[in-house]
């Protein structure tokens, strides 16, 4: 069973501040990471290579500025790394054509697994995009995952307090939630073992057979930022500070 | 023309309200449509909310699969020459309309929560990193493929004396290597976080899924509040129903009162009540970043605090 599993280089979100000059959120010098979601689906591609063998192939578009991020879920398990370079400031048509063009180019791929939304801007795009683009069918928000040989089985919490089991012919696309599994901590050893593993740095042109143009431009980020009182009631004895936290919930009128 | 499609009537009410609006700038009509179920009463609903027609697609399409609606959606957006394409952003819409757009060759933006034409380009807005911005992006492809979110945009008085046309349409689709094998429901009695006034919010904190009723408690005290979870108690450990997942990744909630026990507080969470009026924090964790988000905090053991507190309240309240 050949694996793609689709990744990206984010910011941590939580360490975002925002400037308060220019109402803009300060990006540089965060530090980067590859979400959990996403290290879930690695985790899921390298129980069903387990069983059946293959190869898991990770892929990125965009800059990887800390190539420890990568080079963990080779530690993980993943065979081989590609870090494809976007032509200009890439939206969600750009990336996926690139994804997508990246997977014909490594060829035979029955699997490609993304997670539900990309924790930066989580919008979920990706994932159907690139299977529309592949021609292929797709099951997302799984969190519950079965391959069988001719076969694929997902579990998907559709809201509405539906859930819903589904099958798909290979070759599918997967988005999967973090619930699907704990993604595994590599060992030292791990670690150590995968230096040798190829990351692959592919330029788009070397693999794309049209040119790719955006559809959306970005026009402004801007910071929303909240204020709150930040009141710690602290008293030596609860009794008191739970009074004063009703008495204030009474004063804004809460209570009545 | 706007074009537009959901799931759950509800929904689709709210963006025939947008849509209009929409229309009323780029001049053409409010084409909504039902896929997969003849329904000659909520095609008429639809009319009664704004819309100027409606357009019912054939039950033969069969359930909603993202590849099949994909298929359905691009013909009729050929149909009715179609400029902008509004879908409701609950998950069955966000697996659809990315799939669209490629189709169409065009951009999409996924939760909007304002959309608007600025300088001939229509315009949208949407929450970045968890909620600590706002992204503001231009569409410079046509046609424009937007998801709106539920509860963004009040839907029109029901005016029952709107006329509109109704139209069936069949549409040929090619089946896919998808299928669906079951569907369980969830018999339960479903909540709206998002029109709640107060919610009382449980987190891991909680030990087990009977101390609940503890929250439940509280939320007695506080006018019949409304509970509501962080994700971890809903999706991991299922203690409680879907519908009161509040965050980024569940609901939106704007109430003016949300009490937060043994919720730590990441950024996921935040995402999905910071629009909160008042924020009250309870965590045993003086370090939780929960107290940043919030507005009064006690720090304790919940299973100390939240007794005293229903105590305190009642008291309060005389
Ligand atoms: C893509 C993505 C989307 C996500 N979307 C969401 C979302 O929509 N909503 C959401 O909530 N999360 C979401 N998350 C998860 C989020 O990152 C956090 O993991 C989650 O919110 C933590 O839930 P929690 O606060 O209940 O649990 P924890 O983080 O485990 O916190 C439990 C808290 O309880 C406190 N506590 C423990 N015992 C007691 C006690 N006896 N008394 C008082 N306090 C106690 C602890 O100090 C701790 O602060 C998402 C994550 C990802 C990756
Ligand atoms: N630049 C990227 N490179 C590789 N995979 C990506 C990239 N952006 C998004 N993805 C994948 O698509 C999923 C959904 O992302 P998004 O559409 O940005 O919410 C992510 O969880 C990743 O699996």
């Amino acid at each position: 069973m050949n694996i793609a599993v689709c990744v990206k280089d984010v910011v941590d979100v939580s360490e975002i501040k925002i400037d308060e000059k220019t109402n803009e959120p300060i990006l540089e010098g965060i530090s980067r990471e590859v979400s959990d979601i996403e290290k879930s689906a690695v985790e899921e591609a390298i129980k069903i290579k387990e069983e059946y063998g293959g190869k898991i192939t990770v892929l990125t578009v965009g800059s990887v500025e800390n190539m420890e991020n990568i080079k963990e879920l080779l530690a993980m398990g993943a065979d081989e790394a590609v870090i494809i370079s976007p032509p200009e400031e890439p939206d969600y048509t750009v990336v996926s054509e690139l994804l997508a063009g990246a997977i014909d180019e490594i060829g035979d791929i029955d699997i490609v697994l993304c997670g539900e939304a990309s924790i930066d801007l989580f919008s979920g795009q990706v994932g159907p995009r690139v299977a529309e683009l592949l021609d292929i069918p797709q099951i997302t928000y799984a969190e519950g995952l079965e391959a069988e040989e001719e076969k694929i089985v997902g579990e998907r919490d559709v809201g509405g307090n539906k859930v819903m089991t589904v099958e798909s012919s290979y070759p599918v696309l997967v988005t999967v939630t973090k619930e699907i599994n704990d993604p595994r901590l590599p060992s030292l050893q791990e670690i150590l073992g995968a230096a040798n593993k190829p990351i692959n740095e592919w330029e788009s042109d070397e693999f794309m057979d049209h040119e790719i143009k955006p559809t959306m431009e970005t026009k402004d980020i801007r910071g929303v930022s909240m204020e709150r009182k930040n009141i710690i009631f602290d008293e030596d004895e609860l009794e008191d500070s739970v009074k004063k936290l009703a008495e204030n919930l009474a004063k804004e009128g809460l209570l009545e | 023309m706007v074009l537009i499609y959901s799931d759950d009537i509800d929904i689709t009410k709210e963006l025939i309200a947008k849509g209009k609006e929409l229309a009323d700038e780029t001049g053409g009509k409010v084409i909504s449509t039902i896929i997969g179920e003849v329904d000659e009463e909520a095609a008429n609903e639809l009319i009664y909310h704004g819309s100027d027609e409606v357009i019912v697609v054939d039950a033969e399409t069969g359930e909603f699969k993202a590849d099949k609606y994909a298929q359905v959606l691009n013909q009729l957006v050929e149909k009715t020459d179609s400029e902008i394409i509004l879908i409701g952003s609950n998950k069955n819409g966000k697996e659809l309309a990315p799939r669209l757009a490629v189709k169409l060759e065009t951009g999409c933006v996924t939760d909007c929560t304002d959309l608007y034409f600025e300088d001939d380009a229509l315009t949208a807005e949407r929450i970045a990193y968890s909620g600590k911005a706002i992204a503001v992006q231009t569409f410079t492809s046509k046609p424009y493929v937007a998801t709106i979110p539920p509860k963004n945009f009040d839907p029109l008085p029901k005016d029952e004396s709107r006329q509109g046309e109704i139209t069936r349409e069949k549409v040929e689709v090619t089946e896919t290597g998808l299928r669906i094998i079951d569907i369980q429901e969830k018999e339960i009695k479903g909540v709206n976080v998002e029109d709640a006034e107060i919610i009382v919010s449980c987190g891991r904190g909680f030990d087990n899924k009977e101390d609940i009723e503890l929250a439940e408690e509280l939320a007695g005290s506080l006018r019949g509040a409304t509970i509501g979870c962080s994700r971890p108690v809903a999706a991991d450990l299922k203690w409680l129903p879907e519908d009161h997942w509040i965050g980024l990744s569940g609901h939106k909630v704007k109430p003016n009162l949300y009490v937060a026990i043994g919720i730590s507080g990441q950024i996921q969470h935040i995402a999905g009540m910071r629009d909160s009026e008042t924020v009250v924090a309870i965590n045993e964790n003086e370090d939780a970043p929960i107290f940043e988000s919030a507005d009064y905090g006690i720090v304790g053991d919940l299973y100390e605090v939240l007794p005293k507190l229903i105590d305190a309240i009642n008291e309060e309240k005389g």
